[in-house]
């Protein structure tokens, strides 16, 4: 496809799914973009995700997530353009907007020498939350992940799924707006994927939570869902899926990724969970 | 809009000094449970000092005499000579060792999860500063119960006047410790930064010998041990332990503490920092 087909097409998908969209979104990327020295790793990106919704950010390792990533998360500080979080600037106000995010990266971040619930407790207190609330907190959304049985266990002896169900609840014990996901589930096994896909849906279907989900696996969207085509730091579409596979003439959402980058999907993800 | 009025309020409740307390309790509480969970850690951390003080200042007590000088009012044994030195060398490397495990918090991730806790930069840096200071405290107080066993003569009020240095030399080389880490993209590579930093800053300094028996032997090593700021730590120890302020020490190191915190705060500030022009892997 060429250069103002592709612009023509990010336009209309935008304008399309802007109609389903909260008037202030969870989180709003406006005009952003970000270079390594000569490098530009993304190219004026915007997206937007609403309270609940499930925005899927779908791209080839390299498209830029994890960059994008980092500057919603203000591990890089946003030099052009804007990101907020329920409407506060992360560079202008950074606090008020970390404490309305729950991240779980694409490494895995948990501390494996402490506990599954002293992990937990040690992130509520990152964000000023002690005493009994954080245990409570810890201990709900440990229920929420199915993982209560396993509070006293140090974190080492999780399986490569446990830990992702383990650092998804870690995201969400301050009670967070929005959750941004870095490629969960690249390692894990199928069962455990759907897991957490699932789980993360249901946060955002029950508790209203904005989810923006980068991956680089197609069989984790669904038909419902928003999804933002990011290829070489640039947007190259986003709206619903059904309405990116018509705009671009293609059959299903894999060919349409194929014609709008040029490049194929990668296979679903089959590895083996690690224990 | 009410939804908004309503965020802000809960982000500045979590703000709170309350909240700020609880947040430096919890970083100094993960650095305590790290603590416990790696004691070899902590035996090896006894043990370096230990070696320098059973056997090398046992060999060289017949050689090296220590004459009288500022804060010793007498003639005394090489071992105790070298005691505020091995001190400073267990924070020293300590604070090496809490930066070692920042590069590998940032390579395994943890440090990421610090760093996106809403309150401010720097007090999450200090908060890490404290409780690693704390800790090279704990560790210089049991090296002192050890080598007082071991029978070196040490003044009783020392014990007590020691600790103001401890504390200021501890967030000193904690944060020199903390720039260098910002430093350094790769675990491997901070082995390098430890044998061109720990080895030269240690042995050119007054840990081990007198400054004057140093001007002797080179007067280049000489100035260098007067450029370099672990010469002071040890030497605030050195008269802190005696219950005597040296005013210089106290200048260099508590302005190094100054300057080197400063130095983390803006490296690992996302707007200026050195963190902010590196791509990650993936990215």
């Amino acid at each position: 496809m060429d250069g103002p087909g592709i612009a023509a097409l990010t336009a209309q998908a935008t304008v399309a799914g802007s109609a389903d969209l909260d008037v202030t979104p969870a989180l709003c990327v406006e005009a952003v973009s970000h270079a390594y020295g000569e490098r530009r790793a993304l190219v004026d990106v915007s997206l937007s995700v609403p309270r609940g919704g499930f925005v899927a950010l779908l791209g080839l390792n390299g498209a830029g997530k994890t960059t994008l990533f980092s500057l919603v998360t203000r591990l890089f500080d946003t030099r052009h353009g804007r990101i907020s979080v329920q409407g506060f600037d992360v560079s202008r106000h950074p606090s008020a907007a970390l404490a309305e995010l729950g991240v779980v990266f694409q490494a895995r971040t948990l501390d494996l020498d402490i506990t599954v619930r002293d992990n937990l407790l040690y992130h509520a207190a990152l964000h000023g939350m002690g005493g009994q609330r954080a245990r409570a907190r810890a201990a709900a959304v440990l229920d929420d992940v199915g993982l209560a049985d396993r509070a006293r266990d140090k974190a080492r002896v999780l399986s490569g799924g446990q830990m992702r169900r383990v650092e998804i609840a870690r995201a969400l014990v301050h009670e967070p707006s929005v959750l941004v996901l870095d490629e969960p589930t690249v390692g894990l096994d199928v069962a455990s994927k759907a897991s957490i896909v699932e789980q993360v849906r249901t946060q955002a279907r029950t508790r209203g939570v904005a989810v923006l989900w980068a991956t680089h696996l197609l069989d984790e969207i669904e038909p419902g869902d928003h999804v933002v085509v990011l290829h070489h730091g640039r947007v190259l579409a986003a709206g619903e899926m059904s309405e990116i596979v018509t705009a671009t003439g293609a059959t299903d959402l894999r060919a349409a990724f194929r014609s709008l980058t040029g490049a194929a999907v990668p296979a679903p993800d089959t590895a083996e969970d690690s224990a | 809009m009410s939804a908004t009025i309503g965020t802000l309020d809960r982000a500045r409740h979590r703000l709170t000094p309350s909240g700020y307390v609880i947040c430096m309790r919890g970083v100094m509480w993960r650095e305590a449970l790290r603590f416990v969970h790696q004691r070899g850690r902590f035996i090896a951390a006894l043990v370096r000092p230990l070696v320098w003080l059973v056997i090398f200042a046992a060999g060289w007590r017949e050689v090296l005499g220590v004459s009288i000088m500022p804060p010793y009012h007498t003639y005394i044994l090489y071992s105790t000579y070298v005691v505020p030195g091995l001190l400073a060398m267990i924070q020293f490397f300590y604070g090496m060792q809490s930066s070692l495990s920042m590069v590998y918090d940032r390579e395994m991730g943890n440090m990421r999860v610090l760093l996106v806790s809403p309150f401010p930069r720097w007090f999450l840096l200090v908060s890490r500063l404290t409780a690693s200071t704390v800790i090279s405290v704990i560790q210089c107080y049991a090296f002192l119960v050890l080598a007082w066993l071991w029978g070196v003569d040490l003044p009783g009020t020392g014990w007590i006047s020691v600790l103001p240095a401890l504390i200021l030399g501890g967030f000193m080389l904690g944060a020199m410790g903390m720039v260098l880490s910002s430093m350094v993209r790769q675990l491997e590579n901070f082995a390098g930064v430890m044998n061109f930093v720990i080895f030269p800053m240690f042995f050119a300094s007054s840990a081990l010998y007198p400054l004057w028996q140093v001007q002797q032997a080179s007067p280049i090593l000489y100035q260098a041990c007067l450029l370099n700021p672990f010469t002071y730590a040890v030497e605030l120890c050195r008269f802190c332990l005696y219950s005597t302020l040296e005013p210089v020490s106290l200048a260099v190191v508590f302005g190094c503490t100054v300057v080197f915190t400063a130095a983390a705060i803006l490296a690992y500030d996302p707007a200026r920092g050195l963190m902010a022009r590196r791509p990650r892997p993936g990215a």
